[in-house]
């Protein structure tokens, strides 16, 4: 017999003799209505930010007054403009130097703030990891309000790679006082847009 | 040769002996998470129903755990991962010594896995050349000081900024004097970001894995086993057979429930899921039994594989609290220790359920609701039953309970004073020669006439009276 | 026998004291507080007198050998009675949730179900409304045990989530003059844990004295408790330490003394 076969023999001698059912989970009542202010709200105890551009062309303006200093834009969305072609990156190496980098998000989750973000939308995974400072757009009516709706809506099938992301990166390891950029992303703005 | 016997209460006594810092520190530091989860629970109106879905979404699991097993690795192959089975923490470490070997990788980053942890994954690689580097802030410190982590998601959470600051100016250069968390957290992210870059393969544990898709998640607040599973081309992930979910939808329950209970936040920052290797990469999955399947079999003790590593259980606990992790001189410390650390080692760790108050505060924090405290109390019974109990604990007990035995013998002495020496209250004169009660305390005053005596001399005649009709 | 004012009629329940052996000999006027308390509420009250202790040190220590013979000695005590009743719930949640070294026959279990703690059967089976006796004017701290309320259930455990009640704290409400200061950890274990509070000196005193602190910070000049195994280790903890504070058993203060 090889380990596998030895592990799931292994298993099935020592199941409990008792089968427990799958328990029926039921609908909950939900305790947010107004989907974006709370967002809004979780976003901001998550440690990020938001804006509330009018259009694109207003959305690349705050992006250009929020990072004027940034030397490497990296945008994978068509709908911001950056200096760094994302489509042209062969390697997740290359995106070591990126100051910011800007994703359009599927969806976002009222209860905490979450966006979700899949490999599609990073075009390169590392983007979302790599860069500095990160924007995120979202269209302002893409919300569910929990982790119940947020898991009908993920499609797991579709997607090698997919990402709740929920602010910046953060840590408490040092005398568990909160910092924001242990190793991801320093800040994550949301542009609602 | 046995392994050296833990001993819990002296290492904690130590803990607590070090300085007038440390322990206090501790103890605060985990109680605020402790009021968070509080808060954060008390926040969702169905917290105890989700807690009791989770337990028996868990225990549904485990008790089809075959099925499900099959049905994971089917999704994940399909999903074009490579997936690889280890009986034990050696076949564990080989296989990922194999993956790295053939492709020529000298130095891997991971993020926190206790699983790897368990297998003695990093040492197993050090001496076979690899460097190997922690990614997380907490685990990357302990590493630099040579020490396992205390806590299972605050893995330095015994250490000051003070301790940090001193470890990581002879690692890694910076002032030893400036304690300053910003200034410490950003000197190693520029030391971390280097090793990313260079790192032939990251290394990921999972804190779930979706039978119905192949997924694994993992969560961390981070970003590091993200940049580990998106910088270099190979992503290696150990999985304990016991981290198996039916379906995406169970996530729903669990990813609520997870960082609410560890740190009282709504969620980790980075929930993550991987099926398949992402655009041009490999992913390697090594499932991993390693005495859970004998720990399946266990009628006893089964439950404890429901645990989700959330770390509830250990904020909550007084003794952890007081006692920092590594007192338990285990891979596991804290209550969920205390109920698996005996699976791998019933000798070595055979003190560890004495280190308890049994006060129960585990057992309703535990969001897969974990019977920890009656599990406790049962691992005794175990280690009694195997005399594993240190002689002076039995002989204290078997005297007791022969006097116990014999009313006659208990009530034999008339007097307060003599019933106080003969039986009450026995740890009071247990082990006298140390004298472990008065260190920090006064011994109570033994009362001039028992209640008994009263009774005798006040109310006895009265029963009797009443008896006799 | 009829209190004065009668309130409540003359129970017809035989009802068994059980005082453990540290109520004995270091706490008898708990032990009298607690027999004279319930017979003021009319109930017929016997001291079985060959009584010893219920097992659980030993039980506690998983050394189920030793331990059945206390557990065995218990049921013959406290046999026929239709509620055994006794002043301490660590005992209580020993003898109803573990008790487990002897056989369980039908007798055992009936002796197991009929067990109570003095505040549960105070309130939930009596239903006392008043305590027109008792009288305390002092501020003071309850100390509920980690048994009582995380084994026997007798107040909200403050990592459950679901709404607040305190037994305890209901009964002594109703005591005139007492006022109730509440602590920064309310159900925090104390660290006496029975032989823990010898083989893990350290902890438990460190326990025992952040808790001590906690009255302290919160100006209680009493700590009252159904449990006097915590309290014996916390006044032992506060008397070494300096610390004023007086320790008392919820009977003596709901029965007006003896103190
Ligand atoms: S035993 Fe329960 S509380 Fe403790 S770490 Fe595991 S899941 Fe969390």
């Amino acid at each position: 017999m090889n380990p596998r076969e030895q592990i799931f023999d292994a298993v099935r001698n020592h199941l409990p003799a008792e089968k427990i059912d799958y328990p029926q989970i039921p609908v909950f009542q939900k305790t947010i209505t107004e989907l974006l202010p709370a967002f809004e709200e979780r976003l901001l105890d998550a440690g990020a930010t938001f804006f509330l551009p009018k259009d694109l062309r207003e959305a690349q303006f705050l992006l250009e007054q929020q990072f004027g200093e940034a030397s490497v834009i990296c945008s994978a969305t068509p709908d911001i403009k950056g200096n760094r072609d994302i489509r042209q990156v062969k390697n997740p190496h290359e995106l070591a130097d990126v100051d910011v980098g800007v994703i359009r998000a599927r969806f976002g989750v009222a209860e905490n703030g979450m966006v979700w973000l899949t490999e599609e939308d990073l075009v390169v995974n590392a983007l979302g990891f790599l860069s500095q400072h990160l924007v995120i757009l979202l269209k302002p009516t893409e919300l569910v309000a929990d982790m119940y709706d947020a898991y009908v809506k993920v499609s797991l099938e579709d997607t090698a790679y997919g990402c709740f992301m929920m602010g910046p990166s953060a840590t408490a390891d040092i005398g568990a006082v909160l910092v924001h950029g242990a190793q991801g992303a320093r800040s994550l703005s949301v542009y609602l847009v | 040769m046995a392994a050296k016997r833990v001993d819990p209460a002296a290492n904690a006594a130590a803990f607590i002996d070090q300085d007038d810092i440390h322990e206090p520190a501790h103890d605060r530091n985990l109680w605020a998470a402790r009021m968070k989860r509080d808060a954060a629970a008390k926040a969702i109106p169905e917290w105890e129903d989700l807690r009791t879905i989770a337990s028996l979404i868990k225990e549904h699991t485990l008790t089809h755990l075959d099925k499900y097993l099959e049905q994971f690795e089917a999704n994940a192959i399909k999903r074009g991962a490579k997936v690889y089975w280890a009986r034990d923490a050696a076949e564990h470490n080989q296989h990922v010594w194999n993956i790295l070997n053939e492709r020529k990788i000298s130095s891997i980053i991971k993020s926190k896995s206790m699983l790897q942890e368990e297998c003695g994954m990093t040492q197993f690689l050090e001496t076979r050349g690899i460097t190997v580097t922690e990614s997380d802030l907490g685990e990357r410190i302990q590493q630099l000081d040579n020490q396992p982590p205390s806590h299972i998601v605050m893995p330095a959470i015994h250490k000051t900024a003070a301790d940090i600051a001193q470890i990581f100016s002879k690692a890694i250069g910076t002032d030893p004097n400036n304690t300053d968390p910003h200034y410490l957290n950003e000197a190693m992210r520029q030391d971390a970001r280097k090793r990313f870059l260079e790192a032939g393969a990251g290394m990921t544990g999972a804190n779930f894995a979706i039978a119905e898709t192949g997924t694994f998640v993992v969560c961390t607040n981070e970003g590091n086993a993200d940049i580990g599973a998106a910088v270099p081309r190979v992503h290696i992930a150990s999985i304990g057979i016991e981290k198996i979910l039916p379906k995406v939808e169970d996530l729903g329950v669990f990813i609520r429930l997870l960082s609410r209970s560890a740190l009282g936040t709504l969620a980790t920052q980075y929930t993550s899921h991987f099926s398949g290797p992402r655009k041009g990469g490999e992913l390697h999955i090594i499932i991993t039994d390693n005495g859970r399947s004998k720990r399946l079999g266990m009628d006893d003790f089964w439950h404890s594989l429901k645990c989700i590593r959330c770390g509830a259980c250990m904020n909550t606990c007084p003794v952890y609290r007081r006692s920092g992790g590594l007192s338990y001189g285990a891979t596991y410390s804290g209550p969920i220790g205390i109920i698996l650390d005996p699976t791998f080692d019933e000798s070595k760790y055979s003190e560890l359920p004495y280190h308890s108050t049994l006060c129960g505060s585990c057992t309703e924090v535990c969001p897969v609701k974990i019977d920890i405290s009656d599990q406790i109390l049962r691992w005794r019974k175990v280690m009694a039953e195997k005399k594993f109990l240190p002689i002076s604990r039995r002989l204290a007990f078997s005297a007791a309970g022969k006097i116990f035995e014999r009313p006659n013998l208990f009530h034999g002495a008339e007097t307060a004073a003599s019933a106080a020496l003969k039986i009450t209250p026995h740890f009071l004169l247990y082990n006298r020669a140390l004298n472990p009660w008065g260190r920090h305390r006064e011994l109570p005053h033994f009362a001039k006439q028992t209640f008994r005596e009263w009774f005798i001399q006040n109310k006895q005649q009265n029963q009797e009276d009443k008896q006799q009709p | 026998m009829l209190i004065k004012g009668g309130l409540l009629p003359a129970l017809r329940m035989r009802v068994a004291l059980f005082i453990p052996c540290y109520i004995d000999a270091i706490y008898p006027e708990a032990g009298i507080a607690t027999y004279e308390l319930l017979q003021r509420f009319g109930v017929e009250v016997d001291y079985p007198l060959h009584q010893t202790c219920c097992g659980q040190p030993m039980a506690n220590e998983g050394d189920q050998a030793n331990s059945a013979a206390a557990e065995k000695l218990f049921v013959e005590n406290f046999s026929g009675y239709d509620y055994i009743v006794g002043p301490a719930g660590s005992c209580v949640k020993h003898v109803k949730q573990h008790f487990d070294a002897i056989p369980q026959t039908d007798e055992v279990k009936t002796v197991r179900a009929n067990t109570w703690e003095l505040v549960e059967f105070l309130h939930d089976v009596l239903r006392v409304k008043a305590f027109p006796w008792a009288y305390f004017r002092y501020k003071a701290s309850l100390h509920n045990s980690c048994s009582a309320i995380r084994g026997l259930h007798i107040a909200q455990p403050s990592e459950h989530m679901a709404p607040y009640f305190n037994k305890s704290e209901h009964l002594l409400r109703m005591v005139e003059g007492l006022e109730l200061v509440s602590l920064d950890r309310p159900d925090e274990c104390c660290g006496f844990g029975g032989t823990f509070c010898v083989t893990d000196e350290a902890v438990s005193a460190r326990m025992g004295l952040d808790r001590v602190h906690d009255y302290v910070r919160n100006e209680a000049e009493f700590i009252i408790s159904p449990d006097m195994s915590c309290l014996m280790h916390q006044q032992g903890i506060a008397r070494k330490a300096g610390i004023d504070l007086k320790f008392i058993h919820i009977a003596q203060v709901l029965n007006g003394g003896p103190f």
